[in-house]
């Protein structure tokens, strides 16, 4: 495996690879000194042409604990602002020599053209509404550590049209079993679901008490311009998990969200910092899975610990 | 004298060798004897058909020379087959203004590699609002008004426009139907692989809305309307019910809206991005059968060259557009004559006849009769070739075809006369 363009790279076998893998991460991360010389010598580029805290952060722990060298590039400060291509930004990184080039951009399949003009290795940390394949492998680890997926039912509510998180999640989920819904109005849906593997409600209290798991998705208030929902305050009453609605959860049931979070939109302070909440320990795991990534991608094979 | 040559024209098909002189056909008939010293083309095994007419190119010149030049593209429609071109009109500055169209026509005939025929816009800078003054460019041999890359938008508008038309004899009003309100942002085929890719769409029915809202504006009217690069299996129906009506409707729709579809954009290639997109097989059946039974009045190519640096970007920064005119013959036999949708002549037709009457182009497409005007194509059926972007003659290299074998290459396109294609290769 040389590249990481979307979940649809992975087939079950090395999606549980890299999920076991990341189990071994988990356990360096949680030493004294959390860090291994595996890819000492490796350079991962770093290339966000879209803001992102989280994500960058993630990628960039997990590269150091590594061992790798780390470049970030970042766009505002860039020749990309005097006008520089994509190309040519790519293969001036390239020329200085690095093994990686991690990318974020606002157009779907820019990682893909990438792997066109390049030799390094390229992980995609997410492009336009396309894919977000470690935020699903993070996702689906976290899961995994507290349930048995076969059979798990996990509903992805709120933005899913514009939602590279969704796309990226009901693969993965889908691959290790899980039964997915998707619950939005039509607005905020795909227009065309053919191929999914997905039920679809668009009312979030038919589905709430039968679900183990519920997955919020970001809302973007911009959307509200476009004409897709009425207001904030309607979504919330109609999709958000309130307090009321957190109650009838069944009481094991687990709540997720990508982050960056709008507390009392999506979902409700209290139940984001409740107990079923798994929000904080996603973004642990993700420098676990970022670990595995690099790993798979750019290591020799060897033993990691 | 075309010596050997199976004629095909709007009469039908016959074993014929053709003499030109000055610029005309003056015999046709099996068998001619040659006289001592005139130059022969052998045309054995090869179809003779009037010179293609392409009612949509894009030639780029004035304002985007670095993708095309009018040599360039004409170049590249001689070596296509074409013998007349229709320049579309957004060009920097746009062809809204008869200094404008005339040095495009200027241009053209300095080629001399095909009749360059200029469009002109619907509105000012095809910005939708004010009509273009379409009497002057009229009077330029305008026939063809589009606003093209733009939708007029604005039924108000069209409507004006299409009243006003109706005092310019022959002219007609050509729309690009895509309502941006629906369109906008889009970059594919609004569907399941667009749903997949999570590119945003563009949907059929931004097509069918302005067609059939023009259908209406057209009865209303009584101008000829034509729709530009029919993609959507809605607009064909359409279409279909209106020359039901009596309308005077006409439709043309491109190779690439009838040999590809959506799924070709799965690998992020921008050279799929093309407005409006490739859509479904269903579309794709449709526009074959619309022009299997005569709903749609023309193949053209929509050729819109683009450099390769504007296409060596991520899909939804790329522009929309790609090449069509070296590739349509080929793509026409190869996808619609062999599999037995459409039998040569009427393919012939589509390429040739019928789109250089919407054009209103007495010198093209007429039979091949003693006293015409000699502007031929001259073509191999059988012959096989791989498309390859670095032979082309366009300046650009964005085909969606490159790596395809196609059956079926010009070898001599006779231009009033004059050989502007000898072997596949442009004499000039």
């Amino acid at each position: 495996m040389k590249h990481l363009l979307s979940v649809d790279d992975l087939d079950v076998e090395s999606l549980t690879a890299m999920l076991d893998l990341s189990e071994q991460f988990v356990a360096v991360n949680q030493r004294d000194i959390p860090k291994v010389p595996a890819l000492r010598g490796k350079v991962v580029a770093s290339l966000f042409y879209e803001d992102s805290t989280r994500t960058r952060l993630s990628f960039e722990t997990a590269a150091k604990r590594l061992s790798c060298d780390v470049m970030n590039f970042s766009v505002s400060q860039s020749s990309v602002k005097k006008g520089e291509s994509l190309l040519d930004t790519v293969q001036t990184i390239e020329a200085m020599g690095i093994d990686a080039i991690v990318i974020r951009h606002p157009s779907a399949g820019a990682p893909h053209r990438i792997t066109e003009w390049v030799d390094a290795s390229v992980i995609n940390a997410g492009d336009g509404r396309h894919a977000h394949p470690t935020q699903a492998l993070l996702d689906v680890l976290t899961l995994r550590r507290h349930r048995e997926m076969n059979g798990l039912r996990v509903a992805i509510v709120g933005d899913v049209r514009h939602s590279r998180v969704a796309r990226s999640n009901v693969k993965a989920l889908h691959l290790l079993g899980a039964d997915v819904t998707l619950v939005a109005p039509p607005t905020l849906l795909p227009e065309s679901l053919d191929g999914w593997p997905v039920h679809v409600s668009h009312d979030l209290d038919d589905v709430i008490s039968e679900v183990d798991v519920v997955m919020l998705l970001r809302m973007q208030f911009e959307r509200q311009q476009e004409a897709l929902f009425p207001t904030v305050r309607e979504y919330t009453a109609r999709y958000g998990l309130t307090e009321a609605r957190a109650d009838r959860l069944k009481p094991d049931a687990l709540i997720m969200h990508p982050g960056p979070m709008n507390r009392g939109v999506e979902l409700a302070a209290s139940v984001a910092d409740g107990p079923a909440s798994l929000v904080t320990e996603q973004v642990s795991n993700g420098v676990a899975v970022r670990m595995a990534v690099l790993y798979t991608l750019l290591g020799s094979g060897a033993s990691v610990v | 004298m075309i010596a050997g040559g199976t004629v095909v024209d709007a009469l039908g098909s016959r074993r014929a060798d053709v003499r030109v002189e000055n610029g005309r056909v003056v015999d046709v008939a099996p068998d001619l004897p040659t006289t001592g010293d005139e130059a022969s083309l052998d045309a054995s095994g090869c179809v003779v058909s009037p010179g293609f007419v392409d009612l949509h190119v894009h030639l780029r010149e004035p304002g985007d020379e670095e993708a095309e030049t009018i040599e360039t593209g004409t170049r590249a429609a001689a070596r296509g087959g074409f013998t007349a071109v229709v320049a579309m009109p957004n060009t920097r500055p746009a062809l809204d203004d008869a200094a404008v169209v005339s040095s495009v026509l200027a241009l053209g005939k300095e080629a001399g590699l095909c009749d360059v025929v200029s469009s002109g816009c619907i509105t000012v800078g095809r910005a939708g609002e004010q009509l273009a003054p379409m009497g002057e460019l009229y009077a330029l041999g305008v026939r063809v008004f589009t606003d093209d890359g733009f939708c007029v938008a604005s039924a108000g508008v069209m409507r004006r426009a299409l009243e006003y038309a109706a005092s310019l004899p022959g002219a007609i009003v050509a729309q690009h139907a895509e309502d941006e309100t629906l369109a906008a942002g889009g970059h594919m085929h609004e569907g399941a692989w667009s749903s997949r890719l999570g590119i945003p769409g563009r949907p059929s029915v931004a097509e069918t809305v302005i067609v059939a809202r023009d259908i209406e504006l057209c009865e209303v009217t009584g101008t000829p309307v034509h729709f530009l690069h029919c993609s959507a299996a809605g607009t064909v129906a359409l279409v279909r019910a209106a020359k039901a009506r009596g309308l005077p409707v006409t439709a043309e729709c491109a190779p690439h809206h009838f040999s590809l579809t959506d799924e070709c954009c799965e690998g992020f290639d921008p050279m799929f991005k093309v407005h409006p997109p490739l859509r479904t097989q269903a579309d794709v059946d449709a526009i074959r059968e619309g022009l299997a039974d005569g709903t749609i009045d023309a193949i053209a190519t929509d050729h819109a060259p683009h450099t390769p640096e504007s296409k060596e970007r991520p899909f939804e920064e790329a522009p929309p557009g790609m090449l069509g005119l070296e590739t349509a013959l080929g793509v026409t036999l190869t996808e619609l004559v062999e599999p037995g949708h459409l039998s040569l002549a009427d393919a012939l037709g589509l390429l040739s006849w019928r789109p250089a009457r919407i054009a209103g182009l007495e010198s093209h497409g007429g039979p091949i009769l003693a006293g015409a005007q000699a502007n031929l194509t001259i073509f191999d059926p059988g012959h096989e070739w791989i498309v390859e972007p670095e032979r082309l003659a366009s300046r650009a290299r964005n085909t969606p075809f490159v790596g395809r074998t196609l059956r079926g290459k010009v070898t001599h396109t006779v231009l009033f006369g004059n050989v502007v294609v000898q072997d596949g290769e442009a004499t000039r």
